[in-house]
Order: C-alpha cells, then structure tokens, then sequence
C-alpha cells in the first residue's frame, strides 16, 4: 500500500467496497467512518448512539470482523471490504434476511435504535458459524446494549437463525449425497 | 469535532521521520483517541495513522522469547497459539477489554502507549518483566515495562519515539494469573486489575510478581507484597499476611467506577483468592 496524505488543501480519496458495491469517498481521513456511510454516502441504516464505542449501535463489519464505525477513520479502511444493514435483505426480491425475519418473528426488535448493531454482529457470529448456544450468543452482542428487550428475544431470534442456517446446511449436504 | 489531517505511512522509516518531524499524534486501533477527538480531549494538529504498518502486526516466537507487534489486536491475542502455550493470562486479559467490537480493533500497543491507570493488559506486562522496543530516527532502545509509566499518563516514551513491540522471556517454571473485577463482564472499565507471576522452585516460589492497576496513578508492582511471597510456599497464614501487606502498600482514589475502601478490600481478597487457586488449598 502507498502512503496517503490527507492535507489541509486537498482531502485523500478512499476507497473501499460498500455491501459489495465499490464505493469512494474524498473526505478528510480521520473522518468517522459513521459519519461516511451516513452523511457522505447516504447509508442511514447504521445509527449513532453514545459516539464513543460503550453501546455498539453503530455495529459494522469490516473485513469479517465487527467494529463500532464510530472508533474507526476512515483512513483506516482504505481497500477494506464494509458490510451494513442494508447489506442483509436481499433488494431485488424484497425479501428479508433469515436473521432479520428471526428478529421480526421472535420480537427482537422495540424502539429499533440497536437493531442495526445488534444485526451485524449477529450477522458476523453467524457467519463465523458461532452455535446456537445462549452463553456464546450472549458474548457476541455483548458489545450492543439494548435498552428495551432484556435481551431475552435478541437472543432467541440469534438463536434461530443459527438452527435455521444449521438446517439449510444439513440440507444442502443431503442434497449433495443425493446427487452422489 | 473538526477533523485533523492525517497521514498513513506505508513505512516505519517514513513514519519515524514524520513523527520526528513533530506534532504528530500517532493512532493505532483508534479506540482510545477517536473517543479523545470526538470529546475533544485530544486536539492534535496531525495526526500519524499506523494501521499500514506491516512490520508491527503479529506475535512470534524464537523459542527463549515471545515478540508481540505493537499493533497486535486484543481479538489476535485472544487466538495466537503462542500467547495461548506461553502467556495465557495475557489472552485472559485481552478477552476482558470491551467486548468483539473493541477487541477487533484495539491494539496492545495502543494500551500501553494510552498509559491509562486501568489498561487491563498492562500489571500482566509488569509481572512478566516484559521490554518495550521503541525506534525514531535516532535509532531503537528498549524500556523495562517497570520503567515506561512514569506518572499518570506520562510514558519514557520521547516525542520522536514509537513503540514497535513487547518482548518478555520464555520460561516454562513461571506461572502467571490475571484477573480484573469491573461492574459487569464486558464494556467495564476496571475497578481493580491484578496480575500474580511467580518460578516455582520444587514449590519454593522465586521472582515473585505482583502488579495492579486501578490503584494508583499508573499501573505498578507491589513490591512490599512481593517480598512478603517472595521464598516462601504460600499456604493460608502467607496469603493471610501477603493480603494485608497489599491492602497496606496500595494507594487508590474514590472515582466514578469506585472507592478507595473497596479497592484497597477487593485487591487484597482478589489476591488471596489467586495464592489459594495456586496453592489448591
């Protein structure tokens, strides 16, 4: 990677991929990468919360790994691969994601300030194939407060979707023998 | 909040040479200083971003000595087979820093150069006697740990200067515990941290070390608590005595997160507790 120099005169550019779509943005790079996605790039789906990294509304993925986009610059995700929540549901067929259908279907949602978070970091424990086990869950969105549910149907809904994604695989892999 | 301009070296050489140019900040997961700028706290003319820097990244191991890049991450400690076999309550702490979200992202660099009082990797760092290698243009020199907090977030580390790893020893015969008591298991800034490290000489414990943090202007070794250990085979009558010398040798401040009483108490109960889990009686 080269050096970057954000001056005074001139704003780098940064470039990175957004839901898979690439995006850049000439911002100054100590910039939020909250604040790009919100205000520079129009993504409103991440929401802030406390802005210093205790509640995790903010909740993204960079690189397979959660982050509080409020900790990061933007300097520091040049060539990153970002993912948000309006990444999950899949636009074309108007359908939501089976983690957000969970959280719809179990209650996992109230006031909905922390669902965007509380997504994501589901998203990326789902993704790391964590289990579908209370006390693993409980750590993943440790970092995402919720001042409504008590939890208690955030983390059925995570739950669920970690049997139902455990099923599509079974199945797949039954389909697989078949075809063998 | 007004941002400052930053500059990404893709280089040490080329970082050095900025930093010594001055009135450079350095940020490395940013956990610490995104919070100072958003807040204001922090307002540096420019600041120096280290995440491309390569050559800090990662932990190895030559077999006597274990070597961490400033830039290795809390969640990279957590799952770093060598950290794991050699110093396993470094792991313990990185798992107690904020929750995925931070560890992700926080760096044990960026922990010890924040010389906060409560940065929770950092008694486990004083009871191993581990080494700070640091460079500028003038060349490297290495700090003791026990020398590198000199004041409340003051650092032996000069304005040119940046940390570019930790080392500590190998030493199969030292045993090393960690344990911080917070408000609630993650996102808690700690009330009280404490490291034990001890040899154990047929049972005889040698090179005792007890460090905390939380209890004083920086992170320290309870030097009057570790020659109360230091020779003896801790059963209850040591730990009785080396708890009181602690609650004796420590001196905290009433905060936010907690009172002096308690931390004085929960330090010397913590440590008790620690010789007891060691000692299995």
């Amino acid at each position: 990677m080269t050096t970057v120099r954000d001056t005074s005169e001139a704003s780098a550019i940064y470039h990175f991929t957004v839901n898979g779509e690439p995006r850049e943005a000439a911002v100054p790079g100590m910039r939020r990468l909250l604040d790009v996605l919100r205000e520079d790039l129009g993504l409103t789906g991440t929401k802030e919360g406390c802005g210093e990294g205790e509640c995790g509304a903010c909740t993204v993925i960079v690189d397979d790994l959660v982050v509080d986009s409020c900790l990061v610059p933007v300097c520091q995700v040049e060539g990153a691969d970002i993912r948000t929540v309006e990444g999950l549901s899949d636009a074309e067929a108007r359908a939501l994601s089976p983690l957000q259908q969970a959280f719809l279907e179990r209650g996992g949602a109230q006031c909905g300030i922390c669902t965007p978070g509380m997504l994501m970091a589901a998203q990326a424990y789902l993704d790391d194939g964590g289990p579908a086990n209370e006390a693993d869950i409980r750590e993943a969105i440790a970092g995402n407060l919720c001042r409504c549910t008590g939890y208690t149907k955030i983390i059925d809904a995570i739950e669920a979707a970690a049997i139902a994604r455990d099923e599509a695989i079974e199945d797949d892999e039954s389909e697989d023998e078949d075809e063998e | 909040m007004l941002e400052p301009p930053v500059v990404s070296p893709a280089s040490l050489s080329e970082a050095l040479s900025l930093r010594a140019s001055g009135g450079y900040r350095p940020i490395a997961g940013g956990t610490d200083l995104m919070v100072q700028l958003a807040a204001d706290v922090a307002e540096p003319d420019a600041v120096l971003d280290l995440s491309r820097l390569a050559e800090l990244k990662g932990v190895s191991t030559d077999g006597y000595e274990v070597t961490i890049g400033a830039l290795t991450t809390y969640t990279e400690l957590r799952h770093s087979p060598v950290i794991s076999a050699r110093l396993r309550a470094l792991a313990e702490a990185a798992a107690t820093i904020g929750a995925a979200q931070i560890q992700n992202r926080g760096t044990i660099g960026g922990n010890i150069c924040n010389a906060s009082p409560a940065g929770d990797t950092l008694p486990v760092l004083l009871a191993v006697d581990a080494q700070f290698d640091l460079a500028s243009v003038r060349g490297e020199r290495t700090v003791q740990a026990r020398e590198f907090w000199t004041g409340y977030r003051q650092l032996a580390l000069t304005d040119d200067e940046l940390l570019l790893r930790v080392r500590f020893a190998v030493d199969r015969t030292r045993h090393t515990r960690f344990r911080k008591v917070g408000t609630r298991a993650a996102q808690a800034i700690s009330k009280v941290v404490i490291a034990l490290s001890y040899r154990s000489d047929g049972g005889v414990w040698r090179d005792v070390r007890v460090a905390l943090g939380s209890v004083a202007p920086t992170p320290i070794r309870a030097t009057a608590t570790e020659a109360a250990l230091e020779g003896t085979r801790p059963g209850e009558a040591v730990a009785d005595q080396a708890a009181q010398v602690l609650a004796g040798e420590i001196q905290p401040i009433d905060d936010v997160r907690s009172s002096a009483v308690y931390r004085r108490s929960v330090s010397a109960r913590v440590l008790h507790r620690l010789l007891r889990e060691e000692g299995g009686w």
